[in-house]
């Protein structure tokens, strides 16, 4: 199960990095996305998959009988799902503005803050 | 309920006795940050409330960090768990001399751009939320500074780059969200692989506490899996911080926003990510550091002469310091490649000079364009005669930034180059050198342009003013635009006086980070 999972949260990264090698805003922004979801999905790989086992302590018992699920990996992922979901909200109006503003999406001509002619430093007094 | 009737021992897990009230002094920081926030942001639209609220809380969040200082420097290594569960099981704060001081510096910091901002971010920005954002933003440098767990140091570092992107874009100018694109996107990328790392970290180990994490990787014994980790984590805090060949976000967004939030943009935020190289490199994975040497030494080396060099190469002042930044960046990443206890007080001593000069640099940038309007090297001039005070400052700074006695930089490059001769890293101490020199031309010429030269290029020095259109008298400038300009020159030139104690402190710091059987003990049989 582990071993599937990696593989797939492999395919996630591979896809996102390729997204974000893109010149186009919009892409770089659904490779965030992915990126997101593929590093969940290897929190949650790395804690451990043990299907139908919640972690549970029945009465009159201190332990878990069994070995059950761990229930940290699914804190963190849902900590992390939360923060990466406000982020890419805030990505997406940024994005949008950029776009309003600079009237492109693509990132070779957002030369506003960096503009193409470098003027030379003074070489003298 | 007459399951629980039998008494559990619940000893082993938790802590049962009351916490000592000195503790809270962990969590103080940021518990009176968040609420300052908060209660500026009920306060949104009464701008001329909001700067106090925001100032009460910072000189409160200062108090209590000198008292954290204190307690450390006294007690050693103070922990405090989150819900009364012992670690590993708690969320634990843990503050060790580096993390206490550095937190204390950053405070010091914001408290200066938060008295420098009542005039010059304008009122409608306050709306928008300057102060709370600033408040959220010492929040998670402060939290990233004093936790000790390794997933809350992500949490952290989120908070502080949600603050910053609000910061970051306040004016809402073309500039601004090109320079914001660049700047989230590159800063969310690496923090997004720390949290890989953590993950990869948990699965591994399993467990999250630093203390912890720690000692666990001792037993695999710098194995492929630890070395993979580090390079990853590498990578990450290498991005956050503006080391070279992945800088680029930082000279291409830092002169976007307003100085007084690129002043404490270039104060904290990637001094953070050297505190987090700090801890990672010698806390946790001192096998993988040492595997990592060669890769660390070169990519500080090029990016202090990328720093000095973009420094020189630069029209526009704002520029000019951003590459200052990454210099300064080069510096402390050179004293974690050589690694021994002198260079990494060297590294500690140079972040908290670096929070204060970098902060105080940008002041002095937007007082600069407050009195020529201009920041092109070519055009500004004849600021001596129109501010002999501010010249003075404006020397000061420039020289500490370089490197010179007696001010903080010069203590902070000779604990550097000391430990690399030590070490034999001959390399690394001719770079430091040789960056330093390319420094000092910059803000020499830098200098010499803006003061001393009486008006734009091609004009002999200055004798008398010359009229220039829009802008302030020397008469003209505020309180709030002096003071903290005064305070953070006259700290640089204390500490750079009176060194010692701040050594003492570094080097205790330096200690604990290279030898962590303190920090372990501290975590493990700290709590009473």
């Amino acid at each position: 199960m582990e071993t599937l999972f990696s593989v797939l949260v492999g395919i996630l990264f591979a896809g996102s990095i390729y997204l974000l090698l893109s010149r186009k805003l919009v892409r770089i922004l659904l490779g965030i996305a992915i990126l997101g979801n593929a590093v969940n999905l290897l929190i949650f790989t790395a804690g451990r998959l043990t299907r139908g086992v919640p972690p549970i302590i029945p009465i009159k018992s201190y332990l878990p009988i069994e070995a059950t699920a761990n229930p940290l990996p699914q804190a963190l992922v849902l900590t992390a799902i939360v923060i990466s979901f406000s982020f890419l909200a805030f990505f997406l109006v940024l994005g949008y503005r950029a776009y309003q503003e600079l009237g492109t999406d693509d990132l070779l001509d957002m030369r506003v803050a960096e503009p193409k002619e470098h003027s030379e430093p003074p070489l003298g007094y | 309920m007459a399951a629980t009737k039998t008494t559990v021992d619940i000893t082993a897990a938790m802590v049962t006795e009351a916490v000592p009230l000195a503790d809270w002094l962990l969590v103080a920081p940021v518990l009176l940050t968040m609420t300052g926030g908060a209660i500026s942001i009920i306060f949104r639209k009464k701008s001329a409330v909001q700067p106090w609220i925001a100032i009460t809380t910072i000189a409160l969040v200062i108090l209590s960090n000198v008292g954290l200082l204190y307690r450390v420097l006294t007690n050693g290594v103070v922990t405090m768990v989150m819900g009364s569960w012992l670690p590993p099981f708690g969320i634990a704060f843990t503050a060790d001399p580096l993390g206490a001081l550095l937190a204390l510096t950053a405070s010091v910091a914001t408290l200066c751009v938060a008295v420098f901002a009542m005039s010059s971010i304008a009122e409608n920005e306050r709306r928008y939320g300057f102060y709370p954002f600033l408040l959220m933003l010492l929040c998670g440098v402060t939290g990233a500074f004093l936790t000790g767990d390794i997933f809350n140091l992500y949490v952290w570092f989120e908070v502080l780059l949600i603050s910053s992107f609000g910061m970051q874009i306040l004016g809402n100018e073309k500039g601004q969200i090109d320079g914001a694109v660049k700047y989230a996107v590159l800063n969310l990328i690496a923090t997004t692989l720390f949290l890989t790392a953590t993950g990869l970290l948990y699965g591994l180990v399993g467990t999250l506490n630093m203390a912890d994490i720690a000692g666990k990787l001792k037993a695999f014994d710098g194995s492929g899996p630890v070395l993979g980790l580090a390079t990853l984590y590498f990578l990450a805090f290498a991005m956050k911080a503006a080391a070279f060949p992945v800088n680029f976000w930082l000279p291409a967004s830092y002169h976007t926003p307003r100085l007084v939030v690129a002043a404490i943009f270039a104060g904290l935020l990637t001094k953070v990510g050297v505190y987090a190289l700090l801890k990672v490199m010698l806390l946790l994975m001192p096998e993988g550091r040492d595997w990592l040497v060669s890769v660390i030494g070169i990519v500080a080396i090029a990016t202090m002469l990328t720093g000095s060099l973009g420094a020189l190469a630069q029209t526009d002042i704002r520029r000019l310091m951003a590459y200052l930044v990454i210099a300064g960046i080069g510096a402390m990443m050179a004293g974690i490649a050589v690694g021994n206890e002198v260079a990494v007080s060297g590294v500690i001593f140079y972040s908290m000079h670096s929070v204060l000069i970098m902060t105080a640099l940008y002041l002095l940038v937007a007082f600069m364009f407050q009195m020529s309007g201009t920041f092109s090297l070519r055009e500004i001039g004849g600021l001596y005669i129109r501010t002999p005070l501010g010249a003075g400052i404006g020397l000061i700074l420039l020289l500490a930034v370089a490197g010179f006695p007696p001010f903080s930089g010069f203590w902070a490059k000779l604990l550097l180059v000391a430990g690399a001769l030590e070490a034999g890293h001959g390399w690394v101490a001719a770079g430091i050198l040789i960056s330093g020199l390319f420094t000092t031309i910059a803000v020499g010429r830098l200098w010499i342009f803006a003061f001393l030269r009486g008006g734009n290029e091609h004009t002999v020095d200055g004798i008398q003013a010359l009229p220039m259109a829009g802008c302030s008298d020397s008469a003209d400038i505020s309180w709030s635009i002096w003071l903290p300009l005064v305070v953070l020159t006259t700290l640089i030139f204390v500490i750079g006086v009176l060194p010692e104690t701040i050594m003492s402190i570094t080097d205790y710091g330096a200690k604990t980070l290279i030898d962590p059987s303190a920090y372990i003990g501290a975590v493990f049989g700290g709590i009473r």
